[in-house]
């Protein structure tokens, strides 16, 4: 025994113990995210419970089991209940009912003992909505216009009541939309003619005239409006809630209804894509904590995007003068220094720094040079997107440098040399043969970047990322690209909603999507990154012989 | 070949083209991070700038010969400044507009236009002897024949044509009849009051030596009252209690705080406290004797500060101190804070004493007087001087603090004809006297509270709030939160990058290194909501089983090592040592496993069934869900990765012939490991251990979300703190754009850039000398 704590074995051991533990923590982390976030879209089980209270009274839980955890029944001694001796904890379900309308919360404890009977009928629906969130509970009959009507026709109903919920939604976003703008750039031109002292009687009224035709075309498209609102809530569904109650839903509130316990395996794998589907196409609902994340995902892949094309060609002149043009002096010591502490800078700094340079004093000159029609309300003044991407871009700047720099590292000086001898200037060298060899190394660098900005989430609560944006960055009103406004983002969206919102709980679920979508981005974008690089080292392996 | 002469000579051209694009690109990035550093600095430095006083407009006064200049006011753009002679006139005086702008009808040009403040018939040929000013805009005339009159001179401001105007005018809040103050209708030498939306109190003493207390309460709300009509309210009248000395010596000087609780009278050296709450009587609440410098001093005068909780007290030795309530173990008592000199050693002042004190409305800086006309300015909470100089010649007839603070109004004795009166304006750039070295990094004592502290707390509901920032809870909480972090990782980190670089196959190590360093790459954004939303409400279900861990991981290790030594060879053979942390991962898991099932039952038989509570009810100890060791486990996953493969780079990287040589030399593995291998690494393993800490520091949304935000001072790993980090993105999108709040955000920020700077530049130092030593071997 001695002898072996002598040989060192232990602490080999132990030393080992810190690789599992890193590696364990590793893996468990991406498992959980990853199972918790895919359970969120997997239909589950709808329940049924017939419970017997401590006062005896009688009633009926119908829901889905959302959680379960044992307590030591000393710590239920005030419930008096009747147990058997040897039991000592008791199971207690959270169960998920719904109906925000008849109960004020949606989850609520069930102590198991309570539970006289389970069961899991067929026909037991869940009601997905745009407001109020699920509804649990049987489909009682299914109003068209004021008669009942034969509920299978529910499935050709609810088609109707989509298509045209998506004409509304085109009209108001597109067509509305367009002339919301289109007024409130006439607005901004009035005003900057009067600033101009410009405004002469003739354009005065050409743009009255354009206003005129503006809100006609406005009125037209609201009675057109109204037309599909009036169509859309004929009819209703009335659904039994689980205390016997009849609920009357309009179909204009219903966004699914799925028989979930009906529903075969390979239903329920389809159900769940569909799920995947919808929450990456469609927009949030209910403060975030419902519905899909796409204006989250547009924000991020915009502003990483815009980021890239700032920083990619930053971070690769540096680089090539870094390697290939800077002395060995101190000023080049100098530069690394710089580098790797661009690189240290907490990204926070990063975000003070872009709220006070770009967005107060930079974005505030603009204002006053070119958008001063719109002052006191600041265009440019205010955070937003393309702040957003300047911030990062300078945070990822030392990322690309660095990838850069050691792909120009690992190529063979012979091919410097051997280009140069036959008559290149260096700049036709770099051009010609230097860069298309280093340009993996030069994507890995981007490639790392956009990961590190895809995650990165401090800054961007400074300078430009808002939990709800009424409109994306791009949309069809000219000039189409608006860098000036604020977007979402995936990873505010997740401290966002995990943290901000009015119901935790009930948004938890989401968070972990959210943050598996995230993860799995950034995972993804590092494998590719590590991937490239890792070929790449064995082709330049392959050209130094 | 002249075509191939330009094509060289154009070769040439974007050769050096590119040469000179491509470093200035390098160049740029050095740029980048100084324009970091300077804007920083750019915004922080006027915190640090001490008051300015400049001299602006003067306006020689035309007043006949025997007139008093007795108050002045001015608007908050400082354009209009009015003065109240003793006839009982008001005189306004346009400061910036020119003679075509002013057309109203109080205005023309900078003359002055004038008009009587006595409306009303009862106050024919009457001669004001104060004018009694409160923390408002209100001010309370008071004649000869002891009449009363409270007017309200105003501003508004009109837009007409896109051109603002200020209009001035007088209101009279309670008519323009005499207030029938006293009973028996006494005159009051002193006189002092303050007014809310439903009462007004006045404290005087008369002439016949009575101290009385007189309450207006209105029927409805003074303030709805501006067109100058009569008013109805309900007056209650009172009669203080004296003690005899004030009956003798007669009373210097009375305060009212402006929430209409207490009432400061001066007769001497003494102060007399009175409290004004109760309904029924005025009750003596405690008297202020302050400790003078010598006994030939004496006070001189006394103001409140702003905020109705402090009084200041000027001497005849030129010092004022600062008194407020503070909760003893014998119950609120009055106590000298803070004291300050205004005198100045350089110059020799011909008169010390402090003839007036004058506040500001809405901070806590103050403004001294002497009777030649010296001026010190102070700021009470932050202690600091910021200012003294010549102001005036001698004591001036009124002097006024703009609203905003950022202008003086001084109306005294014209310096070339003693006859003529002078209005002099000066602007004050003092936007941050609150904010000291000092206030940021030392104790404060601020009002209310039973002693200094270090208190951040940047905002609040209520008006009179004064804002705290002491930099030291939210220092101390970043430090706190990186030791933690560190605490958990160092470990962890150094010992796999030990492994790895040194007992592993290279097969593993290609696998193994770059799953640990995915990590790296987890936004941190996922590893805080895991903590916050997950790991706290799991850790504070078991934290038994967290604690057991810390021993149990170590020992089920050791185990598996000791039971693997006694294997058989075979089963040796076929599970070689290298596989260590593969056999260890289920070990690990089961060790968890166990660890948490335990946890109930230990809980059960160790803590009453709940750890948690018996840690507050039993040992005293707070307890938040997020605390210090959510946030030490959380970010020290963050910081491992950094950690891990810095350290595993150096230890990989010591070459291979010492090792060898140790080995041959008959050294076991481990002892080469901590004698050769280790000790060649340190350097590395240290910059390693730099940049993690480096990261700890600046980390923010992991903090932000497994820490309850709570900038306190506690080292229990059971509570929360607030970072420099979590706290800018906290309240940086609140802050007001240029006041103290943000520029110190701003300083918050410049430390993090310093700090990590610093370690960043020591930790790069230290590996380029490494690779260098390398190199050479």
């Amino acid at each position: 025994m001695n002898k072996w704590f002598k040989s060192g074995a232990p602490w080999i051991w132990l030393s080992a113990a810190g690789v599992s533990i890193s590696l364990i923590s590793v893996l468990g982390l991406l498992w959980l995210i990853a199972s918790r976030g895919l359970s969120y879209f997997w239909p589950s089980q709808l329940y049924q419970f017939d419970v017997l209270d401590k006062n005896g009274v009688k009633s009926v839980v119908i829901g889905e089991i959302y959680d379960r955890e044992e307590i030591p029944v000393s710590q239920l001694a005030h419930l008096n209940l009747v147990l058997p001796p040897e039991q000592e904890v008791l199971e207690r379900l959270l169960i998920k009912t719904g109906n925000r309308e008849l109960v004020s919360l949606d989850f609520r404890w069930l102590l198991s003992h309570y539970i006289q009977k389970t069961e899991t009928p067929k026909d037991l629906v869940v009601v997905e909505r745009r407001t109020n969130g699920n509804f649990y509970g049987y489909i009682d009959s299914v109003v068209v216009d004021g008669k009942v009507v034969d509920s299978n026709q529910l499935t050709t109903l609810l088609a109707r009541v989509e298509n045209f919920q998506q004409q509304i939604d085109d009209l108001q976003k597109s067509d509305i939309g367009a002339i919301n703008y289109q007024l409130e750039r006439l607005r901004l031109k009035t005003r900057k003619y009067q600033l101009q002292n410009k405004l002469t009687a003739s354009v005065q009224a050409e743009i009255d005239s354009e206003v005129v035709s503006l809100n006609q075309r406005y009125a037209k498209l609201e009675q057109e409006l109204m037309g599909y609102r009036e169509e859309i809530s004929r009819d209703h569904l009335v659904m039994r809630a689980m205390d016997g109650q009849l609920v009357p839903i309009n179909l204009e509130y219903i966004l699914k209804v799925t028989f979930n316990n009906k529903l075969n395996f390979f239903e329920k794998l389809s159900t769940f894509f569909s799920q995947i589907g919808s929450f990456i196409i469609e927009d949030p609902r209910e403060a975030n904590t419902e519905g899909g994340v796409f204006p989250a995902i547009f924000g991020t892949v915009l502003m990483v995007l815009l980021m890239t094309v700032i920083v990619s060609p930053l971070g690769v002149i540096a680089a090539i003068y870094l390697h290939e043009y800077a002395g060995k002096n101190a000023f080049t010591s100098f530069l690394r220094i710089a580098v790797i502490n661009l690189a240290g800078v907490p990204s926070i700094v990063y975000g003070v720094f872009g709220l006070g340079f770009f967005v107060y004093m930079v974005g505030g000159s603009l204002d006053q040079l070119f958008y001063s029609e719109n002052l006191p309300s600041p265009t440019f003044g205010t955070p937003g997107v393309l702040w957003s991407s300047l911030t990062l871009a300078i945070l990822t700047l030392p990322v690309v440098i660095v990838s850069t720099e050691e792909g120009l590292s690992r190529i063979p000086s012979e091919m410097r040399y051997g280009s140069l001898a036959l008559g290149a200037t260096k700049a036709e060298t770099l051009w010609r043969i230097i860069l298309p060899i280093a340009s993996p190394a030069i994507m890995t660098g981007i490639i790392l970047a956009i990961a590190r900005a895809a995650g990165e989430v401090a800054p961007l609560m400074l300078v430009g990322v808002v939990k709800m944006a009424p409109n994306l960055p791009l949309d069809g009103n000219f000039p189409f690209l608006h860098l000036d406004r604020k977007f979402m983002h995936l990873g505010f969206h997740i401290y966002d909603v995990g943290f901000q919102s009015p119901n935790v709980e009930a948004a938890r679920p989401l968070v972990f999507a959210t943050a598996l979508l995230l993860v799995s981005i950034i995972v993804a974008l590092n494998m590719t990154a590590v991937s490239i690089r890792n070929r790449l080292r064995e082709k330049y392996k392959m050209l130094e012989h | 070949m002249a075509t191939l002469i330009s094509a060289t000579r154009s070769r040439a051209v974007k050769n050096s083209l590119a040469k000179w694009l491509i470093t200035l690109g390098g160049i740029s990035v050095l740029f980048t991070l100084v324009l970091i550093f300077l804007y920083l600095l750019y915004v922080v430095m006027p915190i640090f700038e001490s008051a300015k006083i400049e001299p602006a407009v003067n306006i020689s006064i035309d007043l006949p010969a025997n007139d008093k200049v007795l108050a002045t006011g001015v608007d908050e753009l400082q354009e209009l400044v009015y003065q109240i002679t003793d006839t009982g006139t008001i005189h306004f005086y346009h400061l910036t507009a020119s003679a075509e702008q002013a057309s109203n009808q109080f205005l023309v040009g900078d003359k002055a236009l004038s008009r009587s403040l006595f409306a009303s018939d009862g106050f024919n040929q009457e001669q004001l002897v104060s004018v009694v000013n409160s923390f408002s805009a209100n001010k309370l005339l008071h004649t000869r024949s002891g009449k009363t009159l409270l007017i309200q001179p105003g501003f508004h401001a009109l837009y007409a044509n896109d051109t603002r105007e200020i209009i001035a005018q007088v209101n009279y809040p309670l008519g323009q009849k005499s207030l029938k103050i006293d009973e028996q209708q006494a005159k009051l030498p002193q006189l002092a009051f303050a007014l809310d939306d439903e009462k007004i109190v006045f404290v005087a003493f008369t002439e016949d030596k009575r101290l009385i207390k007189t309450s207006f309460i209105a029927d409805d709300e003074f303030g709805s009252n501006s067109a100058g009509d009569d008013i109805d309210y309900e007056i209650i009248y009172q009669q203080i209690d004296l003690p005899t000395a004030i009956v003798n010596s007669g009373v210097d000087e009375i305060k009212v705080t402006p929430d209409l609780s207490l009432a400061f009278v001066r007769t001497g050296s003494t102060v007399w406290v009175y409290s004004l709450k109760e309904h029924d009587e005025v009750r003596l609440k405690a008297t202020i004797t302050p400790i003078l410098s010598s006994e030939d001093t004496y006070l001189t005068s006394m103001a409140l500060l702003s905020g109705s909780s402090s009084v200041l007290l000027g001497d005849s030795s030129g010092h004022v101190s600062q008194w407020f309530e503070v909760a003893t173990e014998s119950g609120r008592q009055f106590k000298q804070i803070r004291s300050f000199n205004a005198n100045d050693d350089s110059q020799k002042q011909t008169s010390k004493a402090i003839t007036a004190i004058y506040t500001e409305r809405f901070r806590k800086s103050f403004y001294t007087m002497t009777a030649s006309g010296w001026v010190n300015v102070f700021y009470t909470t932050s202690s600091a001087h910021l200012w003294q100089g010549q102001l005036a010649s001698s004591q001036p007839a009124a002097f006024t603090i703009a609203p905003r603070a950022n202008g003086l109004i001084i109306i005294g004795n014209d310096p070339l004809d003693a006859n003529k009166q002078n209005l002099q304006t000066f602007s004050v750039h003092n936007e941050h006297p609150e904010v000291t070295w000092q206030a940021l990094w030392q104790e404060v004592w601020y009002e209310g509270y039973p002693e200094p502290d270090y208190i951040w707390q940047s905002s609040s509901g209520s008006d009179d709030f004064e804002a705290k920032f002491s930099l030291v809870p939210i220092s101390f909480g970043t430090i706190k939160a990186a030791f933690y972090a560190m605490l958990f990782a160092v470990p962890v980190a150094l010992s796999a990058a030990i492994y790895t670089a040194y007992f592993m196959t290279p097969n593993l190590r290609k696998k193994v290194k770059p799953t640990i360093e995915m990590m790296e790459a987890l936004p941190t954004v996922i590893l805080g909501f895991l903590a916050g939303l997950w790991l706290a409400p799991l850790m504070e279900e078991y934290l038994p089983a967290i604690f057991m861990l810390f021993i149990l991981l170590p020992l089920a290790t050791l185990l598996t090592a000791f039971s693997w030594h006694k294997l058989p060879n075979k089963v040796k053979d076929k599970l070689p040592e290298t596989l260590a942390p593969i056999l260890l991962i289920p070990v690990i898991i089961l060790t968890t496993y166990v660890a948490f099932s335990l946890s109930p039952w230990l809980e059960a038989m160790l803590f009453n069934g709940d750890m948690r509570q018996y840690l507050t009810n039993d040992l005293g100890i707070n307890f938040d869900q997020r605390n210090a060791l959510v946030v030490g486990i959380a970010m020290g996953f963050a910081v491992i990765p950094t950690i891990y493969t810095m350290a595993e780079d150096a230890i990989f990287s010591v070459p291979g012939h010492l090792t060898n040589g140790s080995l041959a030399l008959g050294a076991t593995q481990w002892q080469t490991l901590v004698g050769v291998v280790l000790l060649t690494a340190s350097p590395g393993i240290f910059s390693a251990v730099m940049m993690g800490l480096g990261r700890a520091v600046g980390e923010t949304m992991i903090v932000l979300m497994a820490t309850g935000n709570t900038p306190i001072l506690d080292w229990s790993i059971f509570q929360g703190m607030r970072t420099l980090a979590a706290n800018i993105a906290v309240e940086m999108p609140e802050a007001e754009v240029g006041s103290s709040h943000y520029r110190i955000l701003f300083l918050a920020a410049f430390v993090l850039f310093i700090f990590t700077f610093i370690f960043n530049t020591a930790a790069e130092f230290v590996r380029q000398r490494l690779r260098e030593k390398y190199s050479s071997m």
